[in-house]
């Protein structure tokens, strides 16, 4: 008998066993069902939260420079995380000598950032970020207009009362008017919208529910400091990446006025180092979650052999039955097997019925969705855990002596 | 060369400290189309005699050559093929999967014998028409009488042209007219040429077989011509053997 046929003779087999026992099949598929559910939405929502992220940082691009006191990298111990915090930030007068003195950068621009509340008549937006930059940063920010248009260098230069809105800004205040030339209140003070940003879509839409506004502004009417957050660089050339960071780093240095036995008392960072440390955390969430969801399902694979040990209990003598007419060993094996794997395939099948729409659901909150990798990995994971469980049942059966299995009454 | 050839056949059981010896050196041989009673009280081995014939269990020391191959010494999967192949069980509890109808129930041994779907339905097909069941082919063993499903185990017992039917108390639970019909089913296949071993306790079942094996603890306690009614005994088994069961 070839495998073929015993497969085909498994599932009739395993089919009718199945059917024949149906409220202890469902109880049974259950546990795999509620398995494949959790595993399914962690997966989906890890792909998803990795998805986002991505989405954020790949908008920007790798030929961008991110001068600022913190270091993305992270500090590896408290000690290293004190001595960062001491560093000093950033100054207005060290980006324009930034921008003054780099030849290798093609756009250099400084950021600052604040939250406040945006009023338009009645109607107000709360928790906003604000952005006070330059007209720069259109280049070295990985955003781009949709409609108006966005700060010119002499708005930035002047300190005009000009603003740029995120899309969630923009439908939250106007939801039935176009929010070009209408005057907004941030905080305290009156802005003019000129132009509104291209929707970007992350998973908590922090990027889309911003405001830019000139630098110079959000300095004197919100900050009334010189100090600023982060300066943006980008690079003219990206193959000689390298090259200008070491410019960076010598003018930087130049700029604090340190001396060649001092530490830098600021960072250069890369979009990499953000991705290196994302991938990171993703990988411990991931981990994690997937651990304790996949729990569940190892408890539904502990049911599949409970209920395999109970199925080839019963069935002693069919399988006495089927050994004396010619069973072999591999063929009874197999037959319990695919009962197994079909139970779990079934659990499977269910549990991604279920997780479709919960899937649904959650990609109103982060870009999720049942991919077939995961459709094709769910029905894997449900089929092996089928295999795994049934195999010690199953083989249980196959190695029975047919004279006692056949006496089993 | 005899069908089956025992030499020196012992079989023994260890329970706890105990060694059962449930046969002692038992020399038999059997020859193609012989029709064959093995009785004795319970105990008496006839039950260990019959699995090894059947090649359902193996013996402890001896030989046991079935249509010239060695047996003895095979394993279980070797001799799954064998039973396959060679044995047509038919038992006292009938033993048919109860969630499979008649037709699937005869078609099983030539599933594992490898046999093609449509090859397969029309063999099994055929041995159930034999046994006179041809209209019950979709029932379920539950939905049959005690002498129907003893003949869909016969059906299925030869469905594989084996060279032994063996039976196990075969009447065992049958009324006794419905035990008779299968007895007659029994003759007529003896007289078609094959070779029948049927085990039982019974007189009345025995003197049905042309030969009457009677065991006693662990031993052949005599081996003798049963004595039958003259038109009980097959006028030329070979030829007629050969006509009815040729493919």
């Amino acid at each position: 008998m070839n495998v073929l046929t015993e497969l085909k003779e498994g599932l009739a087999i395993s089919w009718s066993a199945i059917r024949a026992n149906k409220l202890r099949s469902v109880l049974t598929t259950l546990g795999i069902v509620i398995g494949i559910v959790t595993v399914t939405l962690m997966g989906t929502a890890i792909a998803g939260l990795n998805a986002a992220f991505m989405k954020a940082i790949s908008t920007v691009g790798v030929d961008v420079l991110y001068v600022m006191r913190d270091d993305w990298s992270g500090p590896d111990t408290e000690a290293e995380w004190r001595r960062i915090q001491k560093r000093p930030r950033l100054t207005i007068e060290q980006a324009a000598a930034l921008e003054r003195d780099l030849t290798l950068a093609s756009d250099v621009t400084p950021l600052n950032f604040d939250q406040r509340t945006i009023k338009f008549g009645k109607r107000s937006a709360t928790g906003v970020q604000i952005v006070g930059s330059t007209d720069h940063l259109l280049q070295t920010g990985g955003i781009s207009i949709a409609d108006g248009r966005f700060l010119s260098a002499g708005d930035a230069e002047g300190g005009r009362p000009f603003c740029v809105i995120g899309s969630t800004v923009a439908t939250n205040l106007f939801p039935h008017q176009s929010p070009l030339g209408q005057r907004i209140v941030i905080g305290q003070q009156p802005f003019e919208i000129i132009g509104v940003l291209e929707k970007q879509g992350d998973i908590f839409g922090q990027f889309d529910n911003q405001a830019i506004i000139p630098l110079r502004q959000m300095m004197e009417d919100f900050q009334h400091t010189h100090e600023i957050e982060i300066v943006e660089i980008k690079v003219k050339d990206v193959n000689n990446l390298d090259r200008a960071i070491e410019e960076v780093h010598n003018v930087m240095r130049r700029i604090r006025r340190l001396s060649p036995a001092d530490p830098d008392d600021f960072s250069i960072n890369q979009q990499e180092e953000i991705l290196t440390k994302v991938h990171k955390i993703t990988a411990i969430i991931g981990g994690i979650g997937l651990f304790i969801t996949g729990l569940s399902l190892f408890v539904g694979g502990i049911g599949i052999m409970n209920i395999m040990f109970v199925s080839v209990t019963e069935r002693t003598r069919e399988i006495g039955i089927r050994k004396a007419i010619g069973a072999k060993q591999r063929t009874i094996l197999l037959q319990f097997l695919i009962e197994a794997a079909t139970i779990c395939l079934i659990g499977g099948a269910i549990g991604l019925g279920i997780a479709w729409p919960l899937t649904l659901l959650l990609s109103t909150y982060m870009p999720a969705s049942l991919s077939p990798v995961v459709v094709s990995l769910a029905l894997f994971v449900s089929l092996l855990t089928g295999v795994v469980s049934g195999f010690v049942p199953a083989w249980r059966a196959a190695r029975m002596n047919p004279v006692d299995a056949l006496r089993n009454e | 060369m005899p069908l089956i050839r025992f030499h020196k056949i012992s079989r023994r059981y260890q329970m706890g400290s105990e060694t059962i010896h449930a046969l002692r050196e038992v020399s038999l041989s059997i020859e193609t189309g012989e029709y064959v009673a093995i009785m004795g009280p319970s105990g008496s081995g006839k039950s260990t005699l019959m699995n090894l014939i059947g090649c359902l269990d193996t013996p402890t020391s001896g030989e046991y050559e079935l249509n010239g191959v060695q047996v003895s010494q095979m394993d279980d999967n070797q001799l799954a093929e064998v039973r396959n192949k060679e044995i047509g069980f038919i038992f006292q509890t009938f033993n048919l999967l109860p969630r499979s109808d008649a037709l699937r129930n005869v078609e099983l041994p030539l599933i594992y014998s490898g046999m093609p779907a449509e090859e397969r339905r029309q063999v099994a097909l055929e041995a159930l028409t034999k046994v006179g069941l041809a209209d019950r082919i979709h029932h379920r063993p539950n939905e049959l009488s005690g002498g129907q499903r003893q003949r869909v185990a016969v059906a299925r017992a030869l469905v594989n042209r084996p060279s032994i039917l063996l039976a196990d108390e075969p009447t065992g639970n049958l009324d006794t007219k419905t035990g008779a019909e299968i007895l007659a089913l029994f003759s007529e296949l003896s007289r078609q040429g094959n070779t029948l071993i049927v085990v039982t306790h019974e007189e009345d079942v025995a003197k049905h077989a042309h030969r009457i094996l009677r065991i006693r603890d662990g031993l052949i306690a005599s081996d003798e011509p049963a004595m039958q009614a003259p038109e009980l005994r097959p006028e030329q088994p070979a030829s007629a053997g050969a006509a009815a069961m040729a493919p």
